[in-house]
């Protein structure tokens, strides 16, 4: 049965792009560690840290494809799963600091020892351990978005107004995680990390691995959601997107569906998270800013919402664009983010791969008509995956 | 001859006399005051308690220079002076007559130290002295400061100026004054009974802490009356506390209003969810902004007018801008909610980049006119002028929106595009037009909600930021598509959030107020004033 979900989630295109995702968990850390500095071909620890974290941005983009693509959930609050996701790691790390601290407190991290707290708070327990902070990577995202969602959908919320009470449910995290009280560092978060499974963060090869992770995670999600959407499963998420009514009708528990792709694009997020948080160092509140959410919904609709492939590429443009354009034109930025954000909506609403496909397609069934080929299964499949015009 | 020499011993004896007799009425007086300057910082209230007791107004400006540091002594004779700085000489003055005296270098002189508990002193002193003046402002005033630090030999004067008193405000001051004062004397329990009745009547918070500070000291017999008292007074600040939660959930409940009233079209009745109606809050509070820096430089004497003057310039501005968006951008998404949320965000992203480019990321400076500033007491009640003009005029925007839908053709129209469309047009509504009209009416409105929130808030470019979110709030609790909703929707959140603040703190009660909202929806996906009918499927 794996088997047969593996060989169904794989279509050329993603093949193509997971070859290329474990290519690149190869290549980049090969390039950054095993040639000299002034190699043509080598790439700066920078660079591989930098990439690591829009694959990262990817796989978050690619957790929210799959909710907003097939199922017509446009999250708001996506950021809060990845943040959560990332503090769940930044726990561990924070625990991985132990005496070395500016306060050499063995067991309190230094903001906690500031804050004259005398022992660890016990939603703390555990975190010293790897294996304890990487479920919980993935449950308390879950979690939340088990319970959001089962509250949410049971009860109908959908279309603009589930879009307000996501970005409710961010904003109220991002309060809480701003106060002192809650335990995660408050204003300033979690940060001066020192080392991971007992790898120096900051050494060069902890960053290639890290980086050779991302890709890893990437690939593997990519894996899973393609399977997703290409099952029978997958079909009727389509089909609750495009008529949610006509399908409950049906007979179908559409508010389970949801609740099951919602859950696990939430764990998805909550992936990316964690493996962001080593590669940037940090994690604060400013990571469940509304604003944050709605940027990731951008990259989505620039790489084209129900594709796969698209968000990867969305967020990867738009983020290296991001990166340029705040090094050279820092004001600039807003304004080229806001024009996206504008034009993407009013020209491209099916983002760059929607509308390559689009033309692709209608290339090849004219050239099939001419030839009168009967559309084959996979492209049938193709093309019904492609978003129809939102509700 | 005899004549002669009668005039001229009646002469000398007057001349000598009357400044002798001058002389003798300042001279007791003239010694308290040299005494300052040998006091020592312990008893220095025993030596200004015995300047007040004299009652002479002319010890008023001794004190007043004693509190501010300007009384010194000079080093050589030990005479006391008031002073006033000339570079680095000192001018001086008699204390009592108020004559130059001539200029002194400041080594010669040596300032009277004073500290708070002294100046607390001279307060008191000063109040005692000035009960008595025609003016009421200074009576008042004056009252105040004897409430603030009154004691048992202050209670002649007190009584003094009660009996003299006619205005009922500082009557009552004064009543309290005497009061504790007799809390401390020596008076018979009776009498102590009596205060401790009139303090509990008064309610205020300063005779809760007079109170709780007499029970230390107070006789057995009058314990009992004490506490009851206490625990009288505690239960009339519960209940004002109470109000003023009301008063500050309104005044918050106003502002929500304000932000959400123009939302409350745009997303309730044509269904555009527009993420830069917070920029146009934003841009309306600019206006007032460039309309008060105008004012400011060219017509200084219409500052009190300005508010009047950005109220329509910013529903023009904010309007045109609205309807440029519509125009531009949101007609070509009618029908895909989602869409024009994210591209109306992306808007918001470029005017606010456009404000932070022309103005700059700083807070701007935006003044209050004087209708707007200050405050008032009512029982209790602490009201500031700016929130009660801010409630009233929320009040006034919806009152004129309702009539505007209900009573206008323009509303009917609106209602009637926003109902069905097809229809509307087959009537012949030129439903685009009612449409870049309506989207320009709900802009405007939160244009004029930023002139009101300019007074109240920072104005930044990320003012409308703050407020996207709780408007959204707002209309989604009250129902989408019912200005009533609206209305009830701001001001039950705004109580709620005020209510919870003493318990849970600010952000724990906001944090609150949302998870309540996220809970309410599931029970009512449609809010608290649902659309029933065919408009729930439109």
């Amino acid at each position: 049965m794996i088997t047969s979900f593996l060989i169904k989630s794989l279509d050329r295109t993603i093949l193509v792009a997971v070859a290329i995702l474990l290519a690149l968990a190869v290549l980049i850390p090969v390039l950054n560690l095993l040639t000299a500095p002034d190699h043509p071909l080598h790439v700066p620890t920078y660079l591989v840290s930098l990439f690591g974290k829009y694959l990262t941005y990817a796989l978050l983009a690619l957790a929210l494809d799959l909710v907003w693509g097939f199922c017509g959930i446009l999250s708001l609050g996506h950021a809060a799963f990845f943040a959560l996701g990332g503090y769940a790691m930044g726990m561990y790390l924070m625990r991985q600091i132990g005496a070395r601290g500016s306060y050499g407190n063995p067991l309190l991290p230094d903001f906690m020892v500031f804050l004259n707290w005398k022992e660890l708070p016990w939603f703390w327990y555990g975190f010293d351990m790897f294996w304890f902070a990487a479920l919980m990577v993935v449950v308390v995202p879950a979690l939340l978005a088990f319970v959001f969602g089962w509250f949410a959908f049971r009860s109908r919320v959908n279309g603009v107004y589930l879009s307000i009470i996501t970005q409710a449910m961010t904003y109220a995290l991002l309060l809480a995680f701003f106060r002192n009280d809650m335990g995660f560092g408050g204003n300033n978060g979690l940060t001066d990390f020192k080392d991971i499974l007992g790898f120096n963060i900051q050494a060069d090869g902890t960053r290639a691995a890290l980086f050779a992770a991302s890709a890893l995670a990437l690939a593997v999600a990519l894996v899973i959601t393609s399977g997703i959407v290409r099952s029978k499963f997958g079909k009727v998420l389509v089909a609750l997107r495009d008529a949610e009514s006509r399908t409950r009708f049906l007979g179908y528990r559409v508010e389970h569906m949801k609740l099951f792709a919602f859950t696990v694009s939430a764990m998805m997020a909550g992936v990316a998270g964690a493996l962001y948080v080593p590669q940037v160092g940090i994690i604060n509140p400013g990571e469940f800013e509304p604003g944050n959410s709605i940027e990731v919904v951008i990259w989505t609709a620039v790489g084209g919402r129900g594709t796969l492939i698209g968000p990867i590429i969305g967020a990867i443009l738009v983020n290296g664009g991001k990166s340029i354009f705040t090094a050279a034109f820092p004001e600039f930025w807003l304004f080229a983010l806001g024009g996206l954000f504008v034009l993407v909506t009013l020209l491209l609403p099916k983002g760059i791969v929607g509308t390559a496909q689009h033309y692709l397609g209608r290339r090849r069934s004219h050239r099939k008509a001419a030839r009168k080929e009967r559309v084959t299964d996979k492209e049938a499949v193709l093309l019904a995956a492609e978003p129809m015009a939102a509700e | 001859m005899y004549r002669i020499l009668q005039t001229v011993l009646v002469a000398l004896i007057l001349l000598t006399a009357i400044p002798t007799a001058g002389l003798r009425a300042e001279e007791p007086l003239r010694d308290l005051v040299d005494a300052l300057g040998t006091a020592k910082l312990s008893n220095m209230d025993e030596h200004i308690a015995a300047l007040a007791k004299s009652g002479d107004p002319k010890i008023v400006p001794v004190l007043e220079a004693l509190g501010d540091g300007n009384l010194y002594v000079r080093k050589a004779d030990g005479q006391v002076f008031l002073t006033r700085e000339s570079g680095a000489d000192l001018i001086l003055s008699d204390p009592l007559s108020g004559e130059s005296v001539g200029e002194a270098p400041k080594s010669a002189l040596q300032k009277i130290k004073v500290n708070n508990s002294v100046r607390r002193a001279v307060r008191a002193a000063l109040g005692g002295l000035t009960l008595l003046s025609p003016d009421r402002n200074q009576r008042f005033r004056a009252a105040q400061s004897v409430l603030q630090a009154p004691g048992a030999d202050a209670l002649p004067t007190i009584e003094n100026a009660l009996a003299a008193e006619k205005d009922a405000g500082i009557r009552a001051l004064l009543e309290q004054a005497r009061a504790t004062a007799i809390l401390t004397s020596d008076r018979p329990p009776e009498e102590k009974r009596q205060a401790v009745q009139t303090l509990k009547q008064s309610g205020s918070r300063e005779a809760l802490s007079i109170l709780s500070a007499a029970l230390g000291t107070a006789e057995e017999t009058l314990k009992p009356d004490i506490e009851a008292a206490l625990a009288s007074i505690e239960q009339t600040q519960t209940l004002w506390a109470g109000g003023q939660n009301v008063w500050y959930g309104l005044s918050l409940g106003s502002v929500l209003l304000l932000a959400a009233i123009g939302l409350a079209i745009t997303f309730g009745v044509m269904g555009i969810i527009n993420m830069a109606h917070g920029e146009m809050v934003m841009l309306g509070a600019y206006t007032t902004f460039l309309v008060q820096d105008v004012v400011r430089t060219s017509f200084p004497g219409l500052f009190d007018w300005s508010l009047a003057i950005a109220l329509p310039l910013a529903f023009l501005v904010t309007g045109a801008v609205g309807l440029a968006i519509e125009r531009g951008v949101i007609r070509f998404l009618y029908g895909r909610p989602l869409e024009t949320l994210l591209a109306t965000w992306g808007i918001s992203l470029i005017l606010q980049q456009a404000v932070r480019s022309i103005f700059g990321p700083t807070n701007q400076e935006v003044g209050n006119p004087s209708w707007m500033s200050g405050a008032f007491e009512l029982g209790g009640l602490t009201i500031t002028w700016n929130r009660l003009w801010i409630i009233l005029f929320a009040l006034t925007v919806f009152a004129g929106l309702l009539f505007l839908l209900k009573k206008t053709p323009m509303g009917l129209q609106m209602r009637a595009v926003t109902q069905n469309r097809r229809m509307a047009s087959s009537m012949g509504i030129r439903t685009p037009v009612v449409d870049a009209l309506t989207f320009a009416l709900g802009s405007g409105i939160a244009g004029m909600a930023g002139v009101a929130l300019s007074q109240i808030d920072n104005v930044s470019p990320n003012l409308g930021q703050g407020y996207i979110i709780d408007s959204f709030m707002v209309v989604v609790f009250g129902g989408v598509g019912n200005l009533w909703g609206t209305l009830v929707g701001a001001f039950s959140l705004g109580i709620l959030n005020k209510f919870l603040e003493p318990y849970a703190g600010a952000v724990l009660g906001k944090i609150l107020v949302l998870v309540l909202i996220i809970l309410f929806i599931q029970k009512r996906p449609r809010g608290l004033f649902a659309l029933k009918g065919r408009a729930v499927e439109a």
